[in-house]
């Protein structure tokens, strides 16, 4: 290899004090760095992504053959099946999300940037609503196809996917990265995650089922309470609990 | 050798806390047994032995769901305090009071399923109050199989720290969505449930029963705690004992 | 430049380090030597501000780690045993990552340096995983001095490298300016460890049991004195 001189070889030696104005203005530039960088894996390979996909393409596949069955209109069972394909698929992304990161243990080099560790978590949950999310435009369509529903509920239901999968993907996050270190890993995720997030399914289901029968917005609106304050608390919670989790 | 003689414990007389205690429960559960099954008297509006005699289980169905999510609640306490003093004291009350919270969790699951096979001719029903038993349980479980996942023990004790206090916050969200989830309720006790199925008004005496029972449950909450902690002290000081003869 | 007082770290009841106390000052290179078991990695962590202390300080520049550890982060480098490095990403990819989370000014003239300097200049665009051994490596010390810190921690920075390649780890090293930074490394081998250290720490049990100049003493004699078991 070509031995070469550092050029800038004046600051090594010192340690200015800097303030802290210049870290808190790149916080979120952090943040969007992670989330860039995961999406820029994922889409080497799409690996995660496609499992994802076909896992949840599957999930309501096999439903609705199954339930067919014994059920007159296996259209009334939509909402369920469609969190339950959502919940699975997201139980995926969220087990890949930490994995990846410990592999090389790359987890430890985003643990020595000097940025907080809320960055970290952030950029990690960030990420995984984005995948969970392609995940989730991919099976609408079909959903709609295979329980024959109208296209003008469209608008409602992304609304109601996207904060149910904020509430997912919140404490997802958090418990995913705490699976890693465990010897189970990603087969502990489930019992972690699901009896902690059992609100945000029902009520994502209860606002799926209402947009699905074309209710009233006061008849469903104390569900969508429920969900926008599921999200804001698990957020905040992880948001700090989130550091005890990474230290050594 | 001088570290196992300053483990050991010096022979401790008949009269001590841990045998107060113990005497004590078993004073009050006896005393409970003969007010649940001589001194309260049968529900006035239930028609057939069966019904009659399935009410009782109520005294120690209620008294364990009482410690059961009481536990979960000490358990929380231990998690913020063990994140924010990291000594084994905290960590030591968590994990106790998850064992034995689940011991009773398990009971109001059992008798729950056994007063209402007679009641409601079915061993299960997603009552809110049965449903979030069995939600409690399987965080339980999960808390338990965490712990179980890990050998490091102070990241073990930070991580059930970080799980007990999450999945308590969860609890009453999960609570009010699994009611609102059922819109129609069995309220089995109060003055509308005696229309209800199974529903019964009650007596003073009843009343009294039902109250005392739940204070005998305490008690035997906390003498199993006490006998608990002391046991995971005792284990705590021969791995220490251990890591010292290892590592001299 | 590092300061280590009183260290103690416990993980529950089995104690890792005992009492350690060091003290480096700015330009030294350190090499600390020790079995396996002896507490090395975990005192780079600390030191790192990876993993918290149970009781003692460890101060980077003067600045204590538990109060400034965001701010202490610029001026550290790490080289740990494992590459931290994503698999799927180009090796340009990973350092212009590692750029943005470090705050790198004018990062592309900055990149291209570094890879110039560790000699992985047109790999660049190739995803790691196609990279040797020896390759990650290389680029995992182009990763821990991009910010250019002057603190680098090395540990273990000749696992997994074959004869060839670590031999040339201290030419490497000078390559990417190690004389102008403080460096704290742990190896296995004896030979390098005291061939490149200006001065020699031997941690046995979680102790510093030896601290002496690097050509005051051979390896032979520190295999003799502190390794006999490990052979």
């Amino acid at each position: 290899m070509p031995p070469q001189t550092d050029t800038k070889n004046q600051s090594a030696a010192t340690m200015q004090p800097a303030g802290a104005a210049p870290v808190r203005s790149r916080y979120f530039y952090k943040i969007l760095a992670i989330v860039y960088k995961d999406i820029t894996a994922e889409l080497r390979t799409k690996e995660m992504l496609s499992a994802m996909f076909v896992f949840s393409l599957l999930v309501i596949f096999i439903f609705n053959f199954t339930f067919d069955l014994r059920t007159d209109n296996a259209a009334t069972l939509a909402p369920g099946v469609l969190w339950v394909a959502i919940a699975f698929a997201g139980m995926l992304g969220l087990g890949r999300s930490f994995i990846v990161e410990r592999d090389r243990g790359s987890l430890e080099g985003l643990l020595l940037a000097p940025v907080d560790r809320s960055a970290i978590y952030f950029g990690k949950f960030l990420g995984n609503v984005i995948f969970i999310s392609v995940v989730e435009v991919g099976i609408l369509p079909l959903f709609i196809v295979f329980f024959n529903q109208p296209l003008a509920v469209v608008p409602a239901l992304v609304g109601v996917v996207v904060l149910g999968t904020i509430g997912f993907a919140g404490v997802g996050t958090l418990f995913s990265a705490m699976v890693v270190h465990t010897r189970a890993r990603d087969v502990l995720l489930p019992i972690l995650l699901f009896p902690v997030v059992v609100p945000v399914l029902l009520s994502a289901v209860r606002l799926t089922a209402g947009i699905l029968d074309a209710l009233p917005l006061e008849d469903i609106q104390s569900w969508l309470g429920l969900l926008i304050t599921f999200d804001v608390i698990f957020l905040a919670a992880s948001f700090i609990l989130f550091e005890y989790i990474v230290e050594e | 050798m001088s570290a196992i003689s300053s483990a050991s414990k010096k022979p401790a007389g008949l009269i001590n806390w841990g045998n107060g205690l113990t005497l004590a429960s078993a004073i009050v559960i006896i005393t409970g047994l003969y007010l649940a099954f001589i001194f309260a008297p049968p529900a006035a509006n239930l028609r057939t032995p069966a019904e009659q005699f399935a009410q009782r289980i109520m005294y120690f169905h209620v008294g364990a769901a009482w410690v059961g999510f009481f536990a979960f609640f000490i358990t929380f306490i231990s998690g913020v305090l063990y994140l924010s003093k990291r000594t084994f004291y905290w960590d030591n009350l968590g994990y106790a009071s998850v064992e034995i919270g689940l011991t009773f969790m398990t009971m109001v699951l059992i008798t729950g399923s056994i007063w209402a096979k007679p009641t409601w001719n079915t061993w299960w029903t997603w009552s809110p109050r049965l449903t979030i038993s069995a939600i409690g349980w399987l965080m339980y479980i999960g808390y338990l199989m965490l712990r179980g996942a890990m050998d490091d023990p102070s990241r073990r004790a930070t991580f059930a720290a970080v799980y007990g206090i999450v999945s308590f916050i969860s609890v009453p969200i999960n609570f009010l969505a699994i009611r609102w989830w059922r819109d129609i309720h069995p309220a089995v006790v109060g003055s509308s449930a005696g229309e209800g199925s199974g529903g019964f008004d009650m007596s003073a005496d009843m009343r009294t029963t039902l109250l005392f029972c739940v204070f005998a449950f305490t008690i035997f909450y906390v003498t199993l705690m006490y006998h608990r902690l002391k046991l995971g002290k005792t284990m705590h000081e021969i791995e220490t004992v251990k890591q010292q003869i290892l590592h001299q | 430049m590092i300061k280590v007082i009183k260290l103690v770290k416990a993980f529950g009841s089995r104690v890792v380090l005992r009492n350690i106390d060091i003290d480096i000052a700015p330009g030294d290179f350190v090499t600390l030597l020790g079995v396996n078991g002896a507490g090395k990695t975990t005192l780079m962590s600390i030191i790192a501000t990876l993993g918290r202390p149970t009781a003692g300080t460890v101060l980077i520049g003067g600045m204590d780690t538990a109060q400034h550890a965001a701010h202490i982060r610029r001026y550290i480098g790490l080289v740990s045993h494992k590459t931290l490095l994503y698999d799927d990403l180009s090796g340009e990819q990973n350092l212009q990552f590692y750029a943005r989370m470090y705050d790198v000014p004018d990062s592309k003239a900055r990149i291209n340096e570094v890879l110039h300097q560790v000699g992985l200049w047109g790999r660049q665009k190739d995803p790691v995983r196609t990279y040797s051994r020896g390759m990650q490596q290389r680029l995992a010390i182009a990763r821990a001095i991009l910010h250019n810190p002057p603190i680098l921690l090395l540990d273990e920075p000749d696992t997994g490298l074959d004869q060839n390649a670590a031999s040339m780890l201290g030419d490497l090293l000078a390559a990417v300016g190690m004389n102008r930074r403080t460096v704290l490394m742990t190896t296995h081998n004896l030979e390098r460890g005291v061939s490149l250290g200006k001065r020699v720490l031997v941690l046995d049990k979680g102790k510093i049991v030896r601290d002496a100049a690097g050509n005051t003493v051979t390896a032979a004699e520190l295999k003799s004195t502190y390794f006999s078991q490990q052979g």
